[in-house]
């Protein structure tokens, strides 16, 4: 029987041959993770159970970074109680500030992730591991809890929809632009409970800093995963942090899917989602003149040293426009140690920028940046929900780096060129 | 128990309401749900958590819930006291939460687009039938799997986990 990277990563981890579409199947999991918001919630439901021990202690992931460094009190109390909970139980994987990231950044990079695991994590852009070629999927923190006790899921097997892109791409359309408008295709819920698999000669050359960014987004379209099949690029990238022993698995040429999307990325230029759907997306050159308060560069999305790269190509030698504040989020130590290696961390502050510890911070509206009432930023995040960065008359525009960038010079949505 | 029938009014939101609007991220730094309560739907409607009753139900569109995992999100609802939500469809993550924590959803598109703001309504919650009191029609929901059913009927995943795990304590 013909399956997909999902269904046969899906299959396996039931003890089952074939994975089929509506299936009800129950899996064993190879990694859990939870964040400073979901996993107080699971803690107290796991405490529920009643068991004495967790499934195991290496595959547990917990990772403040939503509102970390603590924002006030009660943040540091919900961090407080994971680090009780990592110690009462031997939970080895705890990262606080100094050694973490954003959690969808550290672990690829830290090399936590291997093709053909089975990834749960109460965070919904626990997705984006799919770029390694792993079913990941976000779950909430009773699922979280469950799974710490039991090692198991339950799930529905996903339908599977294919997306294929081919073409040139074209000057300063980075893989962001590719989902976002994908997303606006598609729309919010255009791929609801189902797999979203990414493939095309465009994609065989995407960098996986590149992949990680689209399938971080593949919720936005409602998509239960995003996945990419493994390549030399994958094999290189798994090298360099360390992860030796893993499936090599495709999915079958005859592999059936629900539908399949041709995209000829020579017709993308680089989108901007207007609030407040990650759908509502326009090509950057129709913007017209939106005037900016702020721009985040940074998150699971954008937050890596290829991100970082093309911020500081815009960026070098100009100054952030005086009506703007220009906020940078390196995900993790090392990409923050990497910048100040290659220059970068220069470069931003020279330009006027203000470069911030990892954290989640401004993009969920939680620290760091928080817009008041009728303010508005241009993000490469990855939500513009009403009130998603603060205050809930402000608005977010999303785009790719180069354009939150040269926004930043230019105090309006601007695309690099206009600089 | 979720077996018995429930009768409320009807608030009817729109369509791809997410967790953000259902509870803002600036409310996270607790999981407390009476503390969630109310601020619940705060940035669809900064009064519905003060106007609503309990037994009160909501009526949405399409992709109730998409957005951030938060189970904060049904938790918030399930503690002002909302009998549950019916809607055209919901987003994975939000019906996942849903169910695992016990609170009461119903997928019916037809509702979703005939019953209007305001309207009383029963639901039994075993049958999936839905009454309107105020119009006199009656919908039937999606039944669920047997086996969501089941999770259901103990009153979310760690009750079930309970029953058939009982190595487990």
């Amino acid at each position: 029987m013909a399956q997909t990277i999902t269904q046969k990563i899906l299959a396996k981890h039931a003890g089952l041959r074939s994975a089929e579409p509506g299936q009800l199947i129950n899996c064993k999991v190879d990694l859990v993770l939870g964040n400073d918001i979901t996993s107080p919630p699971a803690i107290k439901e796991f405490e529920r159970i009643g068991v004495s021990k967790v499934f195991d202690k290496k595959k547990i992931f917990l990772v403040p970074d939503h509102f970390a460094p603590a924002k006030d009190i009660k943040s540091a109390e919900q961090i407080k109680m994971m680090r009780e909970f990592a110690h009462k139980y031997g939970i080895v994987n705890f990262f606080e500030i100094g050694c973490m990231g954003i959690e969808h950044a550290l672990l690829p990079e830290m090399g936590a992730i291997k093709p053909g695991d089975l990834i749960i994590g109460a965070d919904s852009h626990t997705c984006t591991y799919g770029a390694l070629g792993a079913f990941s999927t976000g779950v909430g923190s009773t699922d979280m809890a469950a799974a710490m006790a039991t090692g198991e899921v339950w799930f529905k097997v996903p339908e599977q929809l294919k997306f294929v892109y081919t073409g040139k791409l074209q000057k300063w359309v980075e893989a962001k632009d590719l989902i976002l408008y994908t997303i606006g295709q598609i729309g919010v819920d255009g791929a609801r409970y189902m797999s979203m698999e990414f493939t095309g000669p465009v994609i065989d050359k995407l960098s996986i800093e590149s992949r990680l960014t689209m399938a971080n987004m593949a919720i936005e379209a409602g998509g239960k995963n995003g996945i990419f099949g493994i390549d030399a690029k994958t094999k290189q990238y798994l090298t360099k942090v360390h992860v030796t022993r893993y499936p090599l698995l495709y999915s079958d040429k005859d592999a059936e899917y629900k539908q399949i999307y041709d995209y000829d990325v020579a017709e993308i230029e680089p989108q901007v989602a207007y609030p407040h759907l990650p759908s509502n997306t326009h090509p950057v050159s129709k913007s017209g003149h939106i005037k900016i308060d702020q721009s985040v560069i940074g998150s699971c999305t954008n937050g890596r040293i290829e991100d970082m790269r093309v911020a500081a190509k815009i960026l070098k030698g100009k100054k952030v426009h005086p009506d703007v504040r220009l906020i940078i989020l390196p995900a993790t130590q090392n990409v923050e140690l990497q910048m100040i290696k290659e220059g970068l961390m220069e470069i931003f502050i020279k330009a006027g920028a203000s470069v911030s510890t990892p954290t989640c911070g401004p993009c969920l509206g939680g620290h760091m940046g928080v817009l008041a009432e009728g303010e508005k930023a241009i993000a490469t995040t990855n939500r513009n929900f009403v009130g998603r960065m603060g205050h809930p008359k402000s608005e977010v525009y999303l785009s790719n780096v180069a354009v939150a960038a040269a926004s930043a010079v230019a105090g309006r949505i601007a695309s690099p060129e206009d600089l | 128990m979720l077996t018995h029938g429930r009768s409320g009014h009807v608030w009817k939101f729109g369509n791809n309401i997410d967790t953000d609007l259902i509870i803002p991220a600036r409310y996270l730094t607790t999981s407390d749900p009476v503390e969630l309560a109310k601020n619940a739907m705060e940035d669809a409607d900064p009064e519905w958590a003060d106007k609503m009753n309990p037994g009160d139900f909501i009526v949405a569109g399409d992709n109730f819930g998409c957005g951030s995992s938060r189970e904060h999100a049904p938790i918030a609802l399930k503690a002002t006291g909302l009998s549950a939500v019916i809607a055209r469809s919901f987003a994975r993550i939000f019906y996942r939460n849903a169910i695992n924590i016990g609170f009461p959803i119903l997928e019916s598109p037809e509702a979703a687009e005939e019953i209007k703001e305001g309207d009383e309504i029963e639901v039994d919650l075993t049958s999936g039938t839905i009454k309107d009191l105020t119009s006199g029609k009656t919908y039937q929901a999606q039944p669920f799997p047997e086996f969501m059913q089941k999770i259901i009927k103990a009153g979310g995943l760690i009750k079930y986990l309970r029953q058939q795990h009982p190595q487990l304590r």
